[in-house]
């Protein structure tokens, strides 16, 4: 039996109620609006009928949604299978230290500094085929390159656009982790005989797996929601063939003004959203802690 | 429990595997900025060493004074700017760390995050293509002596700092082969107790494979234990090299002299004409057969080689009591001559003075040391 009898005191709970107002008015009550549109069918402002789960049954399935889940999951993954390593290789080669360092970290972080709509703007003009200079070079080696009429060309150019915007903020987060390492790693991994492969796997890999973590979680939530740019460069077109969920999710609730579909979609959105990175979280936890269980050799 | 090398095969000297035994000799220089100057621009003034094959040394000095340096450069971490070092006649000085064939354990502990403890162990073995069978064997025998044999197929990560630094410590042993070892201050992070029981392993060590090895620290008590020779190290210069005896009974050195001992040798600044030494209104006689030169000098005496005397005699000095202390084993008496400190080691038997009381200390005596311009005169 415990000595010790604490105090009760239920005045405590009023200390959090600060916290609980903002989350509510910034969270929990928008949050509930969507859960309430997406029980009803609004039919007009006044006239509005409680339809209960049937718009989640019917957009579950929505076969457009399923195109959309579909090529949203293989931009993602894409995304972060060419973003991450190529993240690391930049951090790698990028100058320690001096001024070249710091003329490297900002021209590496120029892509991140230019407002999303601007970077559609850019790869529109760049692409195209009669003045932009990527379209016109593709062109001239009589590669039939239109990102307006070819779906696969389309969703190339998102990717590639992606991958330029993007790609330098896990090269930052890759080289914040590098400069971090103490020397006596590479000291003692020199003494030991490590090759340049041995101290990338054993030292370098591991003592960034923190900043990488984050990075892979940053670039999956973004790309996942990703938006303005194909919004401007293609319109998700040709065709849908760039059109992913958010965009998707738009012109349903402010295109066709399908509030009841729109609003029963973000919940199922937000859920993916929430499965999805807590599947990548604890994996990536486990990475590092299990993957030398069997041993290596 | 003391540890003890149970039944462990080390392979001897004359195995096989080409153990290739160094005698390191330096003879450099190091500064970190391109263009040095003055002294104070040099991490390591010019020196000459010679490390012979199979001794225990010790590097001791205050922190920033070019011990690690002087490390990182025999272990080929560093190339010295000016001077060569010489392994067995070989000429290294721009050779790396895998040719030279060294291994050097540092300060923090350092451990791959990914591997089990056997993995960490085997990892400079492996690196080096060492036979499978051979690498097991070698593991279990270094992780008996650490006593880490339970712990082999852990994760190193999740372990605390100072079997961490066990770790360290046994990739520095691992390989039997290497020329010689290097210790930066290895046992910091390690807990009093276990920091005893590896410096007798590490002693034990050299005892049973004639390697040679070289330890940084700046604990004395370390230093003096560990090794046969010790270098004292300041600003950048080797001060002394010599046994415990020397460094304790002959500081060639004022800084040698402050150093060493706890608490430091005493010294007393004067000037010595033909009448003798003279300090403030005081003339103490310089013992027979000394013969020291004119002008300023210091006379050093060990706190342990002052003793009280009955006035006026020879060589001593009425000095002014500020505090006894009793430190248990003996007691510390300090006290004032002409504005100068000195502290005398008295036993606890000792009569007790109090603050105030004037006490007459011998100060010259067998062992008392004189020093011209903070070097000893010889």
């Amino acid at each position: 039996m415990s000595a010790i009898i604490k105090p009760v005191n239920q005045k405590a709970w009023f200390l959090i109620l600060p916290v609980l107002l903002c989350v509510a008015f910034s969270a929990i009550l928008p949050l509930m609006t969507v859960v309430n549109y997406s029980v009803q069918d609004i039919i007009s402002p006044e006239r509005r009928v409680f339809v209960g789960t049937e718009w989640f049954a019917a957009i579950m399935r929505d076969e457009e949604l399923h195109g959309a889940l579909l090529r949203q999951l293989t931009f993602s993954f894409s995304v972060l299978a060419i973003e991450i390593p190529l993240g690391v290789l930049l951090a790698l080669a990028m100058p320690a230290e001096g001024w070249k360092s710091s003329a490297v970290l900002v021209i590496v972080s120029l892509s991140l500094l230019i407002p999303w709509n601007v970077v559609g703007t850019i790869w529109q003009i760049f692409g195209r085929a009669d003045i932009g200079l990527m379209g016109a070079a593709l062109q001239g080696l009589g590669i039939d390159y239109s990102y307006t009429g070819n779906a696969t060309h389309a969703w190339l150019t998102v990717l590639l656009m992606d991958v330029w915007h993007w790609t330098p903020l896990v090269a930052l987060l890759g080289y914040a982790g590098l400069r971090s390492i103490p020397d006596a790693y590479y000291q003692a991994a020199s003494i030991d005989g490590a090759s340049k492969f041995a101290v990338f796997w054993y030292v370098q890999l591991p003592k960034m797996r923190g900043v990488l973590m984050i990075g892979v979680l940053l670039r999956f939530m973004d790309s996942f929601m990703i938006y303005t740019e194909p919004f401007v460069l293609t319109g998700g077109g040709p065709g849908n063939s760039t059109t992913f969920l958010s965009q998707f999710l738009t012109q349903k609730a402010v295109g066709q003004f399908d509030l009841g579909p729109a609003a029963a979609f973000s919940l199922i959105y937000f859920l993916i959203i929430l499965l999805l990175c807590f599947i990548l979280y604890n994996w990536m936890q486990r990475v590092g802690t299990q993957e030398k269980e069997g041993g290596h050799e | 429990m003391f540890l003890t090398l149970r039944g462990c095969c080390w392979p001897r000297r004359s195995g096989a595997g080409g153990a290739e035994m160094a005698r390191i000799e330096l003879d450099l220089a190091h500064a970190y900025r391109p263009d040095p100057k003055q002294d104070s621009d040099y991490a390591l003034l010019p020196l000459k060493m010679t490390f012979e094959d199979g001794g225990a040394y010790a590097l001791l000095g205050p922190s920033g004074c070019g011990k690690t340096t002087m490390l990182n450069i025999m272990s080929g971490l560093l190339a010295p700017s000016q001077g060569t070092v010489h392994f067995d006649g070989r000429d290294v000085t721009r050779a790396s760390p895998q040719e030279r064939n060294i291994a050097q354990v540092f300060q923090f502990p350092v451990i791959y995050d990914t591997m089990t403890v056997a993995e960490n162990l085997a990892f400079p073995l492996r690196n080096r293509k060492v036979p499978q069978a051979q690498i097991t064997k070698r593991v279990g025998e270094i992780a008996e002596i650490l006593e880490m044999s339970g712990q082999l197929n852990q994760r190193a990560a999740g372990l605390a700092a100072d079997e961490k630094q066990k770790i360290s410590l046994g990739r520095g042993l691992v390989r039997p082969d290497v020329s010689a070892i290097l210790f930066d201050e290895p046992l910091t992070v390690i807990d009093p107790h276990l920091k005893w029981q590896l410096r007798r392993k590490l002693k034990q060590i050299h005892h049973e494979l004639k390697l040679t090895l070289i330890y940084v620290t700046h604990d004395q008590v370390e230093a003096l234990t560990f090794a046969d020779q010790v270098m004292v190290m300041t600003r950048g210069r080797a001060v002394q090299v010599g046994s415990a005896a020397d460094l304790f009974e002959r500081p060639s050195h004022t800084f040698v002299g402050h150093f060493i001992g706890s608490p430091g040798m005493n010294f007393l600044a004067g000037r010595v004409d033909q009448s003798g030494f003279h300090c403030a209104d005081a003339c103490l006689q310089i013992p027979l057969g000394r013969v020291l030169p004119a002008g300023e000098l210091k006379i050093g005496v060990r706190p342990e080689y002052l003793v009280p005397a009955s006035a006026n005699t020879e060589g001593a000095l009425p000095v002014v009591v500020s505090q006894m202390q009793d430190v248990g084993t003996h007691v510390m008496l300090s006290a004032t001559f002409a504005g100068q400190t000195l502290k005398a080691r008295l036993s606890s038997d000792a009569a007790q003075y109090a603050p105030g009381d004037t006490v007459w200390l011998k100060l010259m005596c067998e062992q008392t040391c004189f020093y011209k311009d903070e070097e000893i005169v010889p």
